[in-house]
């Protein structure tokens, strides 16, 4: 699995009630419109700006926070094809791959990376290019069994087709 | 090499032992989701082709977050929740005014040994109870609606020692606001946290809850102690068996031991936008307050109402400030009713609310206005945490919050003469 687009940078301890504020979660179940107001605590015309593929880089601790898995949906309903952080919390980590959004954790790309650059990840192989800077940075490839739910597009299309688990 | 409680727990319910590192796949005790969480749920279960419920008497449906019901995009999820309740024979159903999610789980349903998971972060608070319980997110939840089945990477334990007893005014919530500040918001991100040592031992069941309830604030998966005769006489006084209470080995190895000396402790705050933020009080003394919240999961029980009123007595509170009030679930607010304390906070001018979080959450309930200060003893100051961006957001124990309500600026209790 490959995913190429700019990124979008963002700093430490990116909580759930910055990606999409608790206010909304309980409103309504449709994500396309939910997604509008995602990470608008830092920047309002967010989901107008990124276009499918995007990535999204930030610093440790990305996702801390509640259990919404609200979060990861609305930032793959917004296209971002996967998100690169020094470290995640917990809870975001799984939901991120139960939605089937990719999340990677690399200190170095986190820090490498400047907002706009052109970024290429190899989920398979551990490798994160950065086209802008011409630099290589590698992580430790995603567990096996949780890249086939990735694969799978997610834990809904995995049961849907395993109806159980096969880890 | 001996095992650590997280070990025991998952190694007794699988049958078979597993340490730190191996990826398990286990049943599941008990499932909860509540109306923040059990609409995308069904709608997930649904998508992955689910028709019955694997093991509904496993399941417990709460509708706490927007109750009652603030608008009718709300209460078309809420009956959403309702009727899938009925159609799969989900019976441990509460709906509005029964109290908090987490509340209405330890008061009736967790026993030790168990593993839990909810579709909310602070399901951890169920490790002060020796069970394994953590949180998930709501496909999660579907899938365990589904398969009865959980997978989980067996976590390290970042193995926390309390020592001295608690001077006066200070309460379990100022010791484990203090743990955060130390450990930060990460500290325990993918660890399981288990607190130990004398003070936890001298605390009741209601102030462990305080404690393993904040786990996840340092990215903790759960936040376990160990069962005792205090957790014992808890669940029988409730009319329940004492599960499968396990202890750790002596000789278990534990990712990092912290130890903590608590016998001179100030009373502390976590001051916004983080919850590591934590000060001790008087570094920020006297500061204006609008609102003060004693409630939540963290700080709703009986003990904190007890601790509150025992300073509201016969006191009014300061006119500029609101002081809501919401118990953590219908028999706390009825037990409070009985002895007094219902009177004590209406005639000191606070505000009674039915159980639930809608403070908490900002959802639709006390919502601040912007460049407003709100004392809170709930376990979250993020920005925009009660529903408005531009409100500061500080977090304390019942205690420094019913003082501090009196005079109507951040107060230490400490010195404060009931
Ligand atoms: S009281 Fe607050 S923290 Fe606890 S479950 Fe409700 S919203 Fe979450």
């Amino acid at each position: 699995m490959k995913v190429k687009g700019q990124a979008w940078k963002f700093g430490d301890d990116i909580n759930t009630d910055i990606i999409i504020s608790g206010k909304y979660k309980f409103k309504t179940l449709d994500m396309r419109e939910l997604a509008k107001h995602a990470m608008e605590a830092l920047d309002p015309k967010f989901s107008e700006k990124v276009k499918p593929g995007d990535i999204l880089v930030a610093g440790k601790n990305f996702g801390c926070g509640s259990s919404r898995e609200h979060a990861p949906r609305v930032l793959k309903e917004l296209g971002i094809g996967v998100i690169i952080a020094k470290s995640f919390a917990r809870i975001f980590y799984r939901n991120a791959v139960n939605v089937g959004l990719p999340v990677v954790e690399s200190p170095e790309a986190s820090a490498r990376i400047s907002e706009g650059d052109q970024v290429e990840v190899d989920l398979e192989k551990g490798l994160i290019r950065n086209l802008t800077k011409g630099e290589t940075y590698s992580f430790k490839p995603i567990p096996p069994a949780l890249m086939e739910i990735l694969r799978e597009g997610g834990l809904v299309e995995y049961l849907r087709k395993a109806g159980d688990y096969k880890l | 090499m001996g095992l650590t409680l997280a070990e025991k727990i998952l190694s007794e319910a699988l049958g078979r032992r597993v340490e730190a590192g191996d990826l398990i796949v286990v049943n599941v005790d008990l499932v909860m989701a509540h109306d923040g969480t059990a609409p995308l749920a069904i709608k997930s279960f649904r998508e992955m082709g689910g028709e019955r419920v694997k093991h509904p008497e496993r399941v417990v449906f709460v509708i706490d977050h927007i109750a009652p019901s603030s608008s009718e995009d709300v209460s078309k999820l809420h009956k959403l929740m309702r009727d899938f309740a009925s159609e799969q024979g989900i019976e441990n159903f509460y709906d509005v005014g029964e109290g908090v999610c987490h509340q209405l789980l330890a008061e009736r349903h967790v026993e030790p040994g168990m593993i839990v998971v909810g579709g909310d972060s602070h399901t951890c608070m169920h490790g002060a109870l020796g069970a394994f319980a953590t949180g998930v997110g709501s496909t999660e939840v579907a899938a365990v609606l589904k398969t009865g089945k959980i997978w989980f990477k067996v976590p390290e334990t970042l193995k926390i020692q309390v020592e001295g007893s608690l001077p006066p005014m200070v309460t379990p919530k100022d010791v484990i606001l203090h743990i955060i500040g130390e450990v930060k918001a990460d500290g325990a991100t993918y660890k399981a946290v288990e607190y130990g040592g004398e003070t936890v031992r001298q605390m009741s069941v209601e102030g462990r809850l305080t404690l393993s309830n904040m786990a996840v604030e340092m990215g903790g998966k759960t936040g376990l102690i160990e069962p005792d005769e205090k957790t014992l006489e808890y669940l029988k006084s409730r009319g329940r068996g004492p599960g499968k209470p396990l202890k750790g080995d002596r000789d278990a190895e534990h990712a990092e031991t912290l130890n903590f000396d608590v016998s001179r402790l100030e009373p502390q705050v976590a001051a916004p936008p983080t919850v590591d933020n934590v000060k001790p009080v008087s570094e920020v003394e006297g500061l204006e307050i609008d609102q003060v919240f004693l409630g939540s999961c963290t700080n709703a029980r009986l003990e904190d109402r007890r601790l509150a009123a025992s300073i509201l007595k016969g006191r009014k509170i300061h006119p500029r400030v609101r002081m809501l009030v919401v118990p953590a679930s219908r028999t706390v607010y009825l037990q409070a009713l009985r002895e007094g304390l219902v009177e004590v906070f209406l005639e000191a001018g606070c505000v009674l609310c039915n159980p639930g979080c809608g403070v908490c959450v900002g959802g639709h309930q006390g919502v601040p206005a912007p460049g407003e200060v709100v004392l809170s003893t709930s376990n979250r100051n993020f920005v925009g945490r009660m529903g408005c961006p531009e409100a500061d957001i500080y977090l304390a124990s019942p205690a420094t919050a019913a003082v501090s309500a009196l005079t109507g600026k951040i107060t230490n209790p400490a010195g404060w003469k009931p």
